[in-house]
């Protein structure tokens, strides 16, 4: 069971506080998308085995959506941040970097 | 008619290792918007500050616990709250803020006792241990969402939601039997 | 007769008796036994019949890797099978039975089974039961069930009366194991500052240090750990538990720990066993090793015993397991064996030692004692019928025809060497490596297990890391180690010194005699309890299996309740061996949690009875129970389905409902409908982004009906949205449905459009929220007073607030019934006072309350659809022919994309119609429409279903909606529905709105 720390509230708690959202970073397509463009954001999801980025909701704390860039494989965080953003900060991208230097960064 | 007014377990009380009470009325006061720009409005509605991250600020009957990064939550009479509110709300007039009476909406108990940790740490994936007299953690208590504010040496103030307030009787009761007591933290 | 020794005995009290009863005969042991010492004093060496053959078994094991003696513990309520003596600590009162045996344990039919072992060899269901078909449902399982199965499951009414619970602990090293390695790690870490918590598993600190002997700074073992249980005991920054297993460990150092609490006095008041939810900074595993059998002929006759078993109940317990033991080894640990039976005046025939020469410092002292030692040599069969009466000695490296030396005994103590317990580290991903000299996997320190923030979180020390000499140091270490690795700072001192004898290595035995040929290998067993033999593995091999985790569900190796505790490694060495190939090229199989067993009452925790799960209660909960509600469950909700009362079925009760509601004044409890304050200078937007229609023309004082979508344009939730002020609108959602629409608001507002200045908050249990329905309803409320609800001050969709009757009140003018309906809001607090009044005040008008489903009959007489009923997630507004609802104006609302999608816009489209039976019978919940003809797959092909259905009081017949294939076009038309039976059921498809279409009941 994962930890994980909310970056709205810096509580640090176990994974049955959080509810999870899936896939970080979607872009929505409304009306006037291709077919194309309106599967990829329905449909579409990412599954790597490594770096991946997904939604946490602190469901049982202060509410607040959040983002967690996560390894599949090793369970490793990288890192959490604030949901207000259409891609991966510059920190926790470094910080990935880091831990994991074949990484073919956010796409 | 709030002398009809009644909370959700009146008197309500459970004593074990930990004394388990219903602690009645409330007003409470939901208040989201920027924290900062608010400071003023809360100091002359409740002469609290306003609290930094996961602390409660209290005075005179009054209090101020930190919800989220832009919520408040004003603790005070029940039969104020109203009046509150809306002077509340006329305050931050032209800011965006959202001032709610949600008084009704909870139910309160109150823990006693050197060993109220020990009760909540069979409920709460919290370490108790880390929390100081004037903290406020959200959290689930078993299966619900709970607030736990330490609002004084050997007491804990824990707001949940009205409807649950049974299940949450029960659960802290069975926490607080004699003869289960953990000893994890006293 | 008594095996209990005159002297000894480190772990009983002789002055406290116990009383207990084993197959309902009365036995005494001493406060401190295990039932197993316990049974062994009282000369009870015959405890169980095996899985598959029904052989007589015995005790094997001292601790938790037991897998033969196991009973079935308490009575009634209390009852549990599969108990382990070995790890059941005796009380007074104690009632063990055994099982597995028909019809007596002594005397068991099923015995013949082990006439013809070759018989149930490996894979003998899977080949045996394939044919023919019919046979397996009604010959064969029901002959394996009464077979097979591993003790009894309690009756089917008990009830456990006992207490269990779970704990949410937090520290920054957990050490697991409380053996001298597990207290120095402990002491270690908490000396250099870190937080530590420390478990043992049994009932003792210490583990086997102080039956072995071992010295430490130059004082015995109990001496040390007497001084070092009471250090740790002074710290503040220390938390030691007995009885407390580390059950699993899991991800980023989430350990569960099984604390069992009082099983061992079952009379004082507490709970029984408590779950520990410990989440540690680093763990330090020393949970030390396991010893192995030997694979010999007769090796799972009762007698035959671990050699470290042996010795455990004459120091520990005072029991002598045998009056004369033959010690088997290929190693020296087993001599510790002999010279503490020989110390105990208990008789040593003999020392058969494998390896061709024996002459370490043990050896030499067994030698000294007088004891013979036999080298090279290995036990050719066992002899005797229930229990040991001797052994047939033969050369290890012959094929065992015949054999050399015998001797008389009634015990032989059994030694394969030992092998660490690795579970914990290998639970969460830790790798192994296989140690050449010791022949065992030991943890591989360069591959631990993971943790948060991607370095390992694992530390092993003492004989669970292969270290069977000195510990003590290493353990010191490790626990520095994981201190400092949590920001621990301090320093730990130096450590005492073990002192442990060298020991000559041991030599991989796996077969005894190496030779031996298959009327000796199908009598060596590997699994005791699930009867797997040596010839089972080899010919699991032969039949072409390779894989490891094959063999084991093949031939069921290790699958039974101690996991192969005892048998994997020796299964492993013979299926490598069968396979040509090392042991570590096999690999292992995977070590799961739990370690061992853990109750069904300890997972469950606190989550039984009042408290299984969270039911939410409305303000007039109260009320409703004490006035006969019919609960329905709606979310975590309990609404009144209806009010019984006195001689009434259901039926009846919900026909009074609905038929007063239309005459007098119906009254419902709709506090659980959700209530979400929308607020902000943005609000409007984004109302319109979550409502198909538009919300935000709605003027202030005014409410409209609305849809709510999901991005597939699937209807998720609908409802009555009033307009409070230009800023702010109150959004009623569906009963189940107000968690995840204000989850939803929230999703959109802080990951999407977190720019939009919207606030919401969850005011749903603000309110208790009343609706008075009927043609009287406006009389009742002028007769409140204090608020002009006339039909010209308060319009149909409009709602105001003020006093009414003395109350704070918000009245909306809506109606989900198609009468005149007020539905008023009042602060949950005075929910229960206000509902008083109404009943009090509107008793000569005919007030009464309805259910849910007197509402639900009451809304499809209208033809209003139902979030639920009319949709089941696949339903578009389109479809429940809501175009109407759905805005053209807009460019864009959730789900608008969704609905142009092709299978959306298709003319093909189940449609909401109106139904009528022409029997004027009810139609079945769910029925399907059947048009006569077959479908592709050559089933019956259907072209539309009953979505709801319901007897209609108010036009006394039934009625129904259902969603059919160009339904609408179809008006008039009779189709089939599909009972139970093969009935078929005839019904007219009419206009959904049976009931006041022109809507005049509700505008006055």
């Amino acid at each position: 069971m994962l930890l994980l720390t909310c970056p709205c509230c810096g509580v640090t708690a176990e994974e049955t506080e959080f509810a999870p959202g899936g896939e970080a970073h979607l872009k929505r397509f409304g009306p006037g998308s291709s077919d194309a463009d309106y599967e990829s954001y329905m449909f579409n999801r990412k599954n790597p085995r490594g770096v991946h980025f997904e939604r946490w909701r602190h469901a049982y704390g202060c509410g607040k959506w959040f983002l967690a860039a996560r390894c599949t494989m090793t369970l490793e965080v990288f890192g959490t941040y604030r949901a207000q953003t259409v891609e991966p900060p510059a920190e926790i991208v470094a910080a990935i970097k880091a831990k994991r230097p074949d990484w073919e960064g956010f796409a | 008619m709030s002398e009809l007014a009644q909370s959700a377990l009146p008197g309500a009380r459970y004593e074990g290792f930990v004394t388990v009470t219903e602690a009645g009325l409330r007003g409470m006061i939901t208040l989201r918007g920027d924290l900062s720009a608010m400071a003023g409005a809360v100091k002359d509605a409740t002469g609290c500050a306003v609290p930094a991250l996961r602390r409660v600020e209290a005075s005179d009957g009054k209090a101020v616990a930190w919800m989220s990064p832009d919520e408040l939550l004003i603790l005070c009479d029940y039969a104020d709250a109203p009046g509150l509110a809306a002077s509340l709300a006329r305050a931050l007039e032209g800011q965006f803020a959202t001032v709610a009476n949600v008084s009704d909406a909870r139910a309160v108990f109150t823990l006693t006792g050197a060993q109220t940790g020990d009760a909540l740490a069979k409920l709460c994936p919290v370490d108790f241990g880390t929390l100081r007299t004037g903290d406020i953690r959200r959290t689930r208590a078993a299966q619900v969402a709970a607030a736990i504010w330490v609002s004084g040496e050997g007491e804990m103030t824990l707001v949940c939601f009205r409807s649950v307030a049974q299940y949450m009787f029960d659960l802290l009761s069975r926490a607080a039997a004699p003869g289960s007591e953990p000893r994890l933290y006293a | 007769m008594s095996h209990r020794l005159a002297t000894g005995g480190r772990l009983i009290d002789r002055a406290r008796d116990v009383k207990f009863t084993f197959n309902g005969k009365h036995m005494k042991g001493h406060a401190g036994d295990t039932l197993a010492a316990s049974l062994l004093a009282n000369g009870q060496t015959l405890l169980g019949r095996s899985f598959k053959y029904h052989r007589p078994r015995g005790i094997v094991a001292s601790g938790a890797e037991e897998p033969n003696a196991l009973v079935g513990l308490g009575k009634g309520d209390r009852y549990e099978p599969n108990q382990r003596v070995t790890t059941t600590e005796v009380f007074d009162g104690l009632s063990a039975e055994t099982q597995n045996h028909w019809p007596s344990l002594d005397f068991d039919l099923l015995a013949v089974n082990s006439l013809v072992p070759q018989f149930l060899t490996a894979g003998f269901y899977y080949k045996t039961f394939l044919r023919p078909r019919a046979f397996w449902k009604h010959v064969y399982e029901p002959i394996i069930r009464k077979s097979a199965g591993l003790g009894k499951a309690p009756a089917h009414d008990a009830r456990d009366p006992d207490r269990y619970e779970q704990l949410y602990a937090f520290c920054d090293v957990l050490v697991i194991g409380g053996g001298i390695a597990g207290l120095q790690a402990a002491l270690s870490a908490a000396e250099a500052g870190a937080r530590v918590a420390l478990w043992e598993q049994t009932a003792h600190w210490g583990g086997r240090a102080p039956v072995d002997g071992v010295t430490i700074d130059g004082q015995d073992a109990d001496t040390w750990i007497a001084a070092t249980v009471a250090r740790l005991e002074g710290m503040d920054n220390v938390h030691l538990r007995l009885r407390c297993m580390g059950a699993g460990l899991h991800d980023h150092g989430y350990v569960l720990g099984y604390e069992r609490v009082s099983d061992h006095a079952p009379n004082i008041d507490a709970p029984r066993h408590r779950l520990w939810r410990m989440r540690a900074g680093q763990i330090v595993t020393a949970t030390g090793a396991i010893e192995r059998p030997l694979s010999f002929a007769g090796n799972d006759l009762p007698g035959v015993m671990l050699a470290s078993a042996v010795r455990d109940y004459v120091v520990n317990y005072a029991v002598a397991p045998g009056q004369s033991v033959v010690v088997v080894t290929n190693n020296d640990d087993a001599y510790r064996t002999a010279i503490a039976l020989r110390r105990a005046g208990i008789g040593v025939p003999a020392v058969v030692d494998a390896r061709a020469e024996a002459n370490g410092p043990l050896v030499a002292e067994a030698r000294a004692a007088g004891i013979t030692v036999l080298t090279g040599k290995g036990i050719r069969k066992v002899k005797g019928g229930r229990r040991v009466t001797g052994v047939e000695i033969c050369r290890i490296d012959s094929k065992g025809t015949a054999f050399t030396e015998v001797f008389d005994c009634d015990a032989v103590a059994m030694s394969g060497g030992w092998s660490p317990v690795v579970h914990l580290w290998s639970h969460c991903g830790g790798k192994l490596l296989w140690d050449d000299a010791h022949h065992f996997f030991r943890p591989d320190a360069n591959r631990p297990p993971l943790g948060v923030d991607g370095t390992g979180f694992v530390t092993v020390c003492g004989a669970a890391n292969g270290d069977l000499g000195a510990v003590l140091h290493g353990a010191h270490d490790a626990g520095v180690v994981a201190a400092k690795a949590t920001g621990a700072t301090g320093n730990a001192p130096t450590p005492a010194t073990d002192n442990a004898p060298d020991m000559v290595p041991m030599d991989a035995v796996w077969m005894m005699p190496r030779n031996a040929e298959y009327d000796l290998r199908m009598k060596m067993w590997l699994d005791y309890q699930n009867d797997v033999k040596v010839s089972d593995v080899q010919l699991a091999a032969r039949e072409g299996y390779q894989s490891v985790e094959h063999t084991k569900r093949y031939t069921t190796l290790g699958m039974a309740t101690d996991q192969g505790k005892l048998s994997n490694i020796n299964g492993l060495a013979i299926l490598s061996d069968a396979l040509g190939q090392p042991i570590p090229a096999t690999g292992t199989t995977t070590f799961r949690p739990p370690y061992t067993p853990i109750s069904i009452g300890a997972i469950a925790g606190e989550a039984t009875g009042s408290t299984f799960q969270p039911l939410r209660r409305s303000p007039l909960q109260d009320w409703h129970e004490q006035n006969g509600a019919d609960p329905e469950p709606v979310g975590h909700w309990r609404r009144p389905y209806t009010f019984l009362r006195a001689g009434e079925d259901r039926h009846k009760a919900v026909n009074r409902e609905v038929t007063n509601a239309r005459t007098n004044i119906g009254l419902l409890d709709a506090s659980t409908l959700g209530k979400i304050l929308v607020s902000g200078p943005d609000a409007g937007r984004f109302m319109d982004m979550l409502y198909t229609n538009m919300m935000s023309n709605l003027k202030p004082g005014k409410c409209r009906y609305g849809l709510m979508c999901n991005e597939n344009g699937f209807l998720m939730d609908d409802g009555v949205v009033a307009r409070l002020s230009e800023d702010a609108f109150l959004v009623h959602t569906t009963s189940g449905g107000a968690d995840h629409v204000h989850g939803w608001m929230e999703d959109w507002l802080q990951c999407e459009w977190w720019d939009w200045k919207v606030h919401t908050v969850n005011l749903t249990e603000q309110y208790a929220q009343i609706a008075v329905v009927g043609p009287k309803a406006r009389q009742l409320l002028e007769r409140l007073g204090g608020m002009n609800v006339s039909a010209d001050a308060l319009k149909f969709m409009e709602w105001t607030d003020g006093k009414l009757g003395g109350f704070d009140a918000r009245v909306f003018r809506i109606s989900f019934s198609g009468e005149l309906s007020f539905e008023i809001a009042v602060p949950a607090s005075q929910g229960r006072a206000f509902w008083n009044k109404l009943l009090a005040e509107g008793a000569d008008l005919g007030v009464m309350p309805y259910g849910t489903e007197a509402l639900h009959i009451l809304r499809a007489e209208k033809g209003f659809i139902m979030i639920g009923d009319e949709t089941d997630g696949t339903v578009i507004p389109q479809d429940l022919n809501l175009n109407w609802a759905i805005s053209k104006k807009k460019d864009d609302f959730l789900g608008k994309r969704g609905m142009e999608r092709e299978a959306m816009i298709h003319p093909d489209r189940w449609k909401l119609v109106g139904l009528e039976t022409l029997d004027g019978s009810v139609l079945p919940h769910g029925a399907l429409a059947v048009t006569g003809g077959k479908n592709a797959n050559k089933q019956a092909e259907t072209e539309g279903r009953v979505t709801s259905t319901y007897y209609s009081a108010t036009l006394k017949r039934g009625i129904a909606m259902a969603l059919v294939r160009f339904g609408p076009d179809r008006m008039g038309e009779v189709l089939e529905f599909a009972g139970p039976n093969d009935a078929r059921i005839k019904a007219r498809i009419v206009d959904p709105v049976l009931y006041d279409k022109e809507g005049a009941k509700q505008n006055v």
